[in-house]
């Protein structure tokens, strides 16, 4: 019953339209002219090196981080700061142990939290979020403090909490760095699972695209200032990289995996390059 | 004899005002207290209680209302905290830096005034027994104004103390929040001054709720333990004081440091059953 609704108040528009964005500090751009749509339901993995802006992109579509120059819309609206119709996955950290929440609260938090007035819980609420505890696998954690979850089932619950207001767009911050291999798999495999059953298109930062390569529509390839978008049999060749990085970068594929080699040569010469300059 | 409980009948109708004072100040402190501990925020409780104590003293040397001055003083100091430490390291070096100049600019106004020396001390270490009915409206107005608007942003408060980061993306306004908190933490610890004195704030806004969250991890009970912590001290502070003949202060703070200490014992001995059945599951 749930679904209709959102099918309904969903738009056929773009979810997100970036257009011509540059950001940069000191006249270095970090990505300049950036075009993308955001179609429903798409899952896009942003993928590059540290510093190369992934998480500033994620913070301007937040309105945290202002652009030099282009626009951001959100169905349609330039974004502001943060939105109800996001729903957002932060990386694996663990909460301190006097952290006065128990797992479950983090899900109400999802649901409820931006809400004013009396902080009573409705009994629709309530239920909203039993539902997506099932969802999760995550009744047996639920009353645990989330000072006592591992990186793994908190990441669980960061997914249930991003989902269960029923975002149009979800922005995953590297949500599956600290975590085992096994585990990667496993959420990864949720994320997927829970987009497609809210029908949101999600934005998924990542310096690894494997754990995602099965469900990734298209890349967001960012390197050296400048940006690659299509999808990853586009992307992810040996001479589309090698132009991005201005530098002989191998990618070659094992058992449906892609290992990129080369990148840490390229990316450190330019490192050396800007601290010269 | 420390405490002689005879005239006890007769001096309990004295104090009803006290009583009313403090089961509000308790709730106050202890729900507030909440938030003061998951922001981290104890050192700017005591900063903002010391200039607090300066505005307090200042009215009272040129005659002001010494409510009116204490809150003008917090307020001062809130705004002060909320402008310049917006980021949590700088708070901690702000506080610093005005609380020694307002503590210093409290003491200059208490030397130079000439009135009963009573009032002098009240400011530092707590008046509770004096209260007058005046003071008694203003605290209540208080007290029961930061009530109300805490319940009210407690959900976005909570969600932008807690997971900063997520609440920020949901479109939570974290800084006004921020901010908001600090002027009802001023507007909190300036009715807390009247009673406790400045220098004893932090037993009523702080230790409660340190208590509770020694001993629960829920969100729904660990206010309303801290809640109960705090009215426990004010109260009981009072009823031992009335005893024991004593200055009503140091039984507020020694109520509230022994729920305190109570609170670790049982937070180990939680930990020691929670691992005990740990063992018992493995062997079984």
């Amino acid at each position: 019953m749930t679904k209709e609704v959102v099918t309904i108040s969903k738009s056929n528009g773009p979810v997100l339209r970036i257009s011509k964005a540059t950001l940069g500090y000191d006249e270095r751009p970090l990505w300049s002219n950036l075009d993308l749509e955001v179609a429903q339901g798409e899952f896009i993995a942003i993928i590059g090196a540290n510093g190369s802006g992934k998480t500033s992109l994620l913070r301007s579509i937040l309105g945290q981080e202002k652009l030099n120059s282009g626009k951001i819309f959100l169905n349609e609206k330039p974004v502001s700061h943060g939105s109800r119709k996001i729903g957002y996955i932060p990386q694996s950290r663990t909460l301190d142990a006097h952290t006065p929440l128990l797992a479950r609260d983090l899900l109400t938090m999802g649901l409820n939290g931006h809400r004013y007035g009396v902080p009573f819980t409705s009994r629709k609420d309530k239920s909203r979020v039993e539902h997506i505890l099932g969802c999760i696998d995550g009744h047996e954690l639920a009353n645990l403090p989330v000072g006592q979850l591992s990186g793994g089932q908190l990441q669980r619950f960061r997914v249930g909490q991003a989902v269960i207001d029923e975002p149009d767009l979800i922005l995953a911050d590297e949500p599956l760095s600290a975590l085992d291999l096994a585990q990667q798999g496993i959420l990864a495999d949720l994320i997927d699972r829970e987009r497609k059953d809210h029908s949101a298109a999600v934005l998924f930062v990542t310096h690894d695209v494997n754990p995602v390569l099965d469900m990734v529509d298209r890349v967001l390839y960012l390197a050296n200032g400048q940006f690659k978008i299509g999808t990853p049999d586009e992307v992810m060749r040996s001479d589309v990289l090698s132009e991005l990085y201005g530098a002989q970068v191998d990618v070659v594929r094992n058992q449906g995996r892609i290992v990129i080699l080369g990148t840490h040569g390229a990316d450190h010469e330019h490192h050396d390059h800007e601290e010269w300059k | 004899m420390i405490f002689d409980f005879s005239d006890y009948d007769k001096l309990l109708p004295l104090v009803t005002n006290s009583l009313i004072a403090a089961a509000l100040l308790g709730l106050m402190g202890g729900l507030i207290g909440i938030f003061v501990m998951t922001r981290d925020s104890s050192f700017a409780v005591h900063g903002i209680s010391e200039i607090s104590f300066a505005g307090a003293a200042v009215a009272l040397l040129v005659g002001l209302d010494v409510v009116l001055g204490s809150v003008i003083g917090s307020a001062v100091a809130a705004i002060l905290i909320g402008i310049l430490g917006t980021r949590a390291k700088d708070r901690n070096s702000i506080i610093a830096v005005l609380m020694p100049f307002g503590l210093g600019i409290g003491i200059l106004a208490l030397s130079l005034y000439e009135g009963r020396t009573s009032n002098k001390f009240g400011l530092l270490t707590g008046q509770i027994i004096a209260i007058d009915s005046p003071s008694l409206f203003w605290l209540t107005g208080i007290s029961i104004f930061v009530i109300l608007v805490l319940v009210t942003i407690w959900r976005p408060l909570q969600f932008a103390s807690l997971d900063t980061e997520v609440a920020k993306a949901r479109g939570v306004a974290t800084g006004k929040l921020g901010f908001g908190f600090l002027l009802l933490l001023g507007l909190a610890v300036a009715a807390s001054v009247q009673v406790v004195g400045a220098l004893l704030v932090l037993s009523l806004l702080v230790t409660p709720a340190a208590a509770a969250l020694r001993v629960t991890s829920s969100p729904k009970l660990a206010p309303l333990l801290s809640v109960s912590f705090a009215m426990t001290s004010a109260i009981g502070g009072i009823l031992l004081a009335l005893g024991g003949g004593l200055p009503v202060s140091p039984y507020i703070t020694s109520v509230s440091f022994f729920i305190y200490l109570v609170a670790r014992v049982v937070e180990v001995m939680k930990k020691r059953s929670a691992k005990a059945s740990v063992t018992k599951g493995l062997k079984a």
